[in-house]
C-alpha cells in the first residue's frame, strides 16, 4: 500500500559530505517504488565546505519541489553544526536523524556516513531493503559498493 | 511508450533537445545552466562551449543560418553578454531553429543580479517559453525549437535556479526527430542587417510576434487548472507550483509562454473572478503586461520581486501581507578550499593593502571576511576596465596600490579586450594584471577553456597561452610564477611593478586543487601543447 500524503524529507550537511549523493539514492529509491517525486537541491558552490540541504518530497502528486515552513517529515543532519538552522523546519513530530548517533558506532568509512544515515531513514519508510541496496549498487563504482552496503546496513540496524 | 526517467530540468532540456534533432549545443559555464550542456554530451549531442556567450550565440546561429538546430545556453547575466546577436538574429530570423536557454537566478544562489530575462524577450520580440518542472523543461524545449523551426525565429527558454536544479519524472516522447541535413541558402536582404533591409525585417519581426500571439491564445504552453470562479491566479513558472499548493481551490492560469502573451486568454480568465492575483518570481512582468492591456490585476508588496517564492511566501502574496518575513537561517557560506592557490595571492595583496579590482571566480569569495581583499565585482572581465579607471584618477599615491585580478576562464571570456585597452591607454602611472591561472572553471565544476588546452569533452585541442596573448598584445613585462612555490617571487614582482610605470602581467599559475588529479590524468592520455 502506497501513501497517497506528501511526505518530506530533508538532507542537510556541508560540501563534500555526499549530501547530494545520498538525496539521489533516496530520489531515485522512491522513483523506483513508483511514487511521484520531486528532489530540490541549491548548487553552485557547495564544492567549498558551504552548507548544502536537499529537498526531497514523494507521494502521489508532488507540486512545489521546497518543502514549506515546518512541513519536514524526515530531517536527516549529516553536519551536526547544521541542526539549528533547520530544526524549525521540522513539523511538530517530525523525526530528526542526527550524525551524531553513529559518533560512537565503527563504520567501514566515515566518509560513508550519509549512506548509513538513509540506512536509518529506511526503517521508516515502506520499501524493502533490495531496493535500497540495488540503487546502492548502481551509483556507487564498484570498489565503493561492499563499504556502502555495510555503511547503509549499520544504520539500518542501529538500536533506535 | 518510453520508460520514465528521473532527471533535473537541465537533464531534461538536454534530452529535449536531443530528441528535437539539435544538431549543435554550445554555450558558456554559468550557475545554474552549467550542466545542460554537459548532459547534451554525455547523451551524444555535439556540444561545445565557446570563449563566451556572445560567441556561442553566433555560432549556434551559423548553425541555425545553415538549415540545423541549435541550442545555445547561458546564466541570466551571460544574455547580456550575447544580447547584441539576440536583439538583431530576432530581425533576421533563421533557417533551421535557434533556441537561447537561459537560467535566472532569483535568490542570487550563486549570481550577481536578480535579473528578469523575460524583459529580453520583450524588448527584442523573441518569443520566451518558460517550464515550470522537469517534464516541461522536456516538452518545452521540444516547443521550442518547434516554434522556431516554423517562425524561423530565435526562441529563448527561460529556466530559474529552481527548476534547472529540481530533480523529477520525466516522460519523454517517442516521437524523436533526426537532425535536418543543413545546406547553405543564399539570402542576403535577410542576412546582411543593413538598415534597408533590417527596416523590411523588422516589419517582419513584428508580423511574426502577432502570428505568435494568435497561436499562443488558443494553441499555446497554457494550462487551465479548475477551482473556484471566485478567485483567480496568473503564473508562470515554478511559482505556479508553489501557487497551486499553496491555495488548490483558486482557478489557476498557468502560462506557459509569457511572451507574447494571450491577452484574450488572459482577460476571459479574469473575467468575473472577485479575487485576482498575479504570482510571479522576478520582476513584476506579468502584472506590467496583463495591467497595460486592461486587466485589473494588483501590484504584489515589492518584497515578492526579491528572492525566491516558495508555498509561504506565495499564501502572504495572496493574503496581500506585506510585514516583514522572518530571515531564514543562513548556513555556513562557501569559502575557499583550505590552501586554494588563489588565497596565497590575495593573501600578499591584502599585506600591503593592494586596491583589488576583481572579477567573477572562486576567487571573489576572497571579498569576505577573513580575508576581505577584493574591492570590486561587477560582471565578467570588469577588473581590467575597472582598475585602469580607478588609475587614471586616483592620486598618485593611492593609484600604484591599484591591481587588477581576474581567473583564466573570465580572461579568456572578456579579458582581452581589457588588455586591449590597458596597452591602447594606459594610466600615467601604468598597470598590474595579475592572472589567476588554475587551468580550469573553477566555480561552476571545472569546465574547459580555450586557455586549458582541452574541449568540452576534455579532448585536446590547441592550447591559448595567456602570457603569450598579452606579450603580442603589447604588454611588455610577462611573468609566469607559480603563487604556491614561487611566492616570494611574485611578491617582489608584485612591488617592483607598483612602482614602475609600466604595464605588468603576472599569470599566477597553479592548478585549481579539486581539478589538479583529473587535469593530471587528462594530461596523461593526451598531452597537450605546449
Ligand atoms: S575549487 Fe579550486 S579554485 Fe575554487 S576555491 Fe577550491 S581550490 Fe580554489
Amino acid at each position: 500500500m502506497k501513501t497517497k500524503k506528501t511526505t518530506n524529507i530533508r538532507i542537510t550537511g556541508l560540501g563534500g559530505m555526499g549530501i547530494l549523493k545520498g538525496s539521489q539514492i533516496l530520489a531515485e529509491v522512491l522513483f523506483q517504488a513508483g511514487y511521484d517525486v520531486k528532489k530540490a537541491e541549491v548548487h553552485g558552490m557547495s564544492q567549498r565546505g558551504g552548507s548544502v540541504a536537499s529537498d526531497i518530497r514523494f507521494g502521489e502528486k508532488i507540486l512545489s519541489p521546497m518543502i514549506p515552513a515546518s512541513e519536514t517529515d524526515f530531517l536527516l543532519v549529516v553536519a551536526p553544526e547544521e541542526i539549528e538552522i533547520h530544526r524549525g523546519a521540522l513539523r511538530p513530530g517530525g523525526i530528526l536523524i542526527n550524525a551524531q548517533s553513529f559518533d560512537t558506532v565503527p563504520l567501514p568509512n566515515r566518509k560513508s556516513l550519509n549512506i548509513a544515515m538513509l540506512g536509518v531513514l529506511s526503517r521508516h519508510l515502506d520499501i524493502p531493503v533490495e531496493a535500497w541496496q540495488k540503487v546502492i549498487r548502481t551509483v556507487f563504482p564498484e570498489k565503493l559498493q561492499a563499504v556502502n552496503l555495510e555503511a547503509f546496513e549499520t544504520g539500518r540496524r542501529l538500536p533506535q | 511508450m518510453t520508460t520514465q526517467l528521473l532527471l533535473s530540468g537541465n537533464e531534461a532540456i538536454a534530452l529535449g533537445a536531443l530528441h528535437a534533432g539539435c544538431a549543435r549545443g554550445t554555450g558558456y559555464p554559468g550557475t545554474p545552466s552549467t550542466e545542460i550542456l554537459e548532459h547534451y554530451d554525455r547523451l551524444g549531442g555535439a556540444a561545445e562551449w565557446a570563449p563566451n556567450e556572445k560567441v556561442a550565440a553566433e555560432v549556434a546561429l551559423g548553425v541555425a543560418f545553415a538549415g540545423a538546430r541549435a541550442m545555445v545556453t547561458m546564466k541570466h547575466v551571460g544574455l547580456n553578454v550575447a544580447a547584441d546577436v539576440l536583439f538583431t538574429c530576432a530581425y533576421s530570423g533563421i533557417q533551421g531553429a535557434l533556441v537561447f536557454v537561459v537560467a535566472d537566478d532569483p535568490g542570487l544562489a550563486s549570481s550577481q543580479d536578480e535579473q528578469d530575462t523575460r524583459r529580453y524577450g520583450l524588448a527584442a520580440g523573441v518569443p520566451v517559453i518558460e517550464p515550470s518542472d522537469s517534464q516541461e523543461s522536456y516538452d518545452f524545449t521540444r516547443l521550442a525549437f518547434t516554434l522556431s523551426a516554423r517562425w524561423k525565429i530565435p526562441v529563448i527558454l527561460r529556466m530559474t535556479t529552481r527548476v534547472s536544479h529540481t530533480t523529477a519524472i520525466v516522460q519523454p516522447s517517442d516521437k524523436i526527430e533526426a537532425p535536418i541535413s543543413p545546406h547553405f541558402v543564399r539570402d542576403i536582404p535577410g542576412r546582411v542587417m543593413i538598415p534597408g533591409h533590417a527596416r523590411i525585417k523588422h516589419r517582419e519581426l513584428r508580423a511574426k510576434l502577432r502570428d505568435i500571439q494568435d497561436w499562443c491564445e488558443t494553441e499555446g504552453p497554457n494550462q487551465l487548472l479548475p477551482g473556484t470562479p471566485a478567485m483567480g491566479i496568473v503564473s508562470c513558472g515554478v511559482a505556479s507550483q508553489h501557487a497551486r499548493e499553496a491555495c488548490p481551490e483558486a482557478s489557476l492560469l498557468k502560462l506557459g509562454m509569457t511572451y507574447p502573451l494571450p491577452f484574450k486568454l488572459i482577460l476571459g480568465f479574469l473575467e468575473n473572478k472577485s479575487q485576482r492575483f498575479v504570482v510571479e518570481e522576478n520582476d513584476p512582468f506579468l502584472v506590467e503586461q496583463i495591467r497595460a492591456a486592461g486587466g485589473d490585476v494588483p501590484w504584489n508588496p515589492e518584497q515578492y520581486r526579491m528572492g525566491e517564492l516558495n508555498v509561504e511566501r506565495v499564501r502572504r502574496i495572496l493574503k496581500g501581507d506585506s510585514t516583514p518575513e522572518p530571515v531564514p537561517a543562513r548556513g555556513r557560506p562557501p569559502r575557499l578550499c583550505n590552501a586554494c592557490p588563489h588565497g596565497y595571492v590575495f593573501d600578499m595583496l591584502k599585506k600591503h593593502d593592494c586596491i583589488v579590482a576583481g572579477d567573477i571566480g572562486c576567487y571573489t569569495l576572497a571579498a569576505l571576511p577573513p580575508l576581505s581583499a577584493m574591492d570590486s565585482q561587477i560582471c565578467m572581465g570588469a577588473s581590467i576596465g575597472v582598475g585602469l579607471g580607478l588609475r587614471h584618477v586616483l592620486p598618485e599615491a593611492e593609484a600604484r596600490r591599484v591591481v587588477s585580478v581576474i581567473g583564466d576562464s573570465t580572461f579568456m571570456h572578456s579579458g582581452l579586450t581589457g588588455v586591449a585597452e590597458m596597452v591602447f591607454n594606459p594610466p600615467p602611472t601604468g598597470h598590474v594584471l595579475i592572472v589567476l591561472d588554475n587551468l580550469t572553471t573553477a566555480m561552476t565544476g571545472q569546465q574547459e577553456h580555450p586557455a586549458t588546452g582541452r574541449k568540452l569533452d576534455h579532448t585536446p585541442t590547441t592550447r591559448i597561452l595567456i602570457e603569450d596573448v598579452v606579450k603580442a598584445m603589447g604588454v611588455k613585462t610577462v611573468l609566469v610564477l607559480d603563487p604556491v612555490r614561487q611566492l616570494a617571487e611574485l611578491e617582489s614582482a608584485v612591488m617592483k611593478a607598483l612602482q614602475s610605470n609600466d604595464l605588468t602581467v603576472i599569470v599566477a599559475r597553479q592548478p585549481c586543487l579539486l581539478a589538479a588529479g583529473r587535469i593530471r590524468s587528462y594530461e596523461k592520455s593526451s598531452p597537450t601543447n605546449p
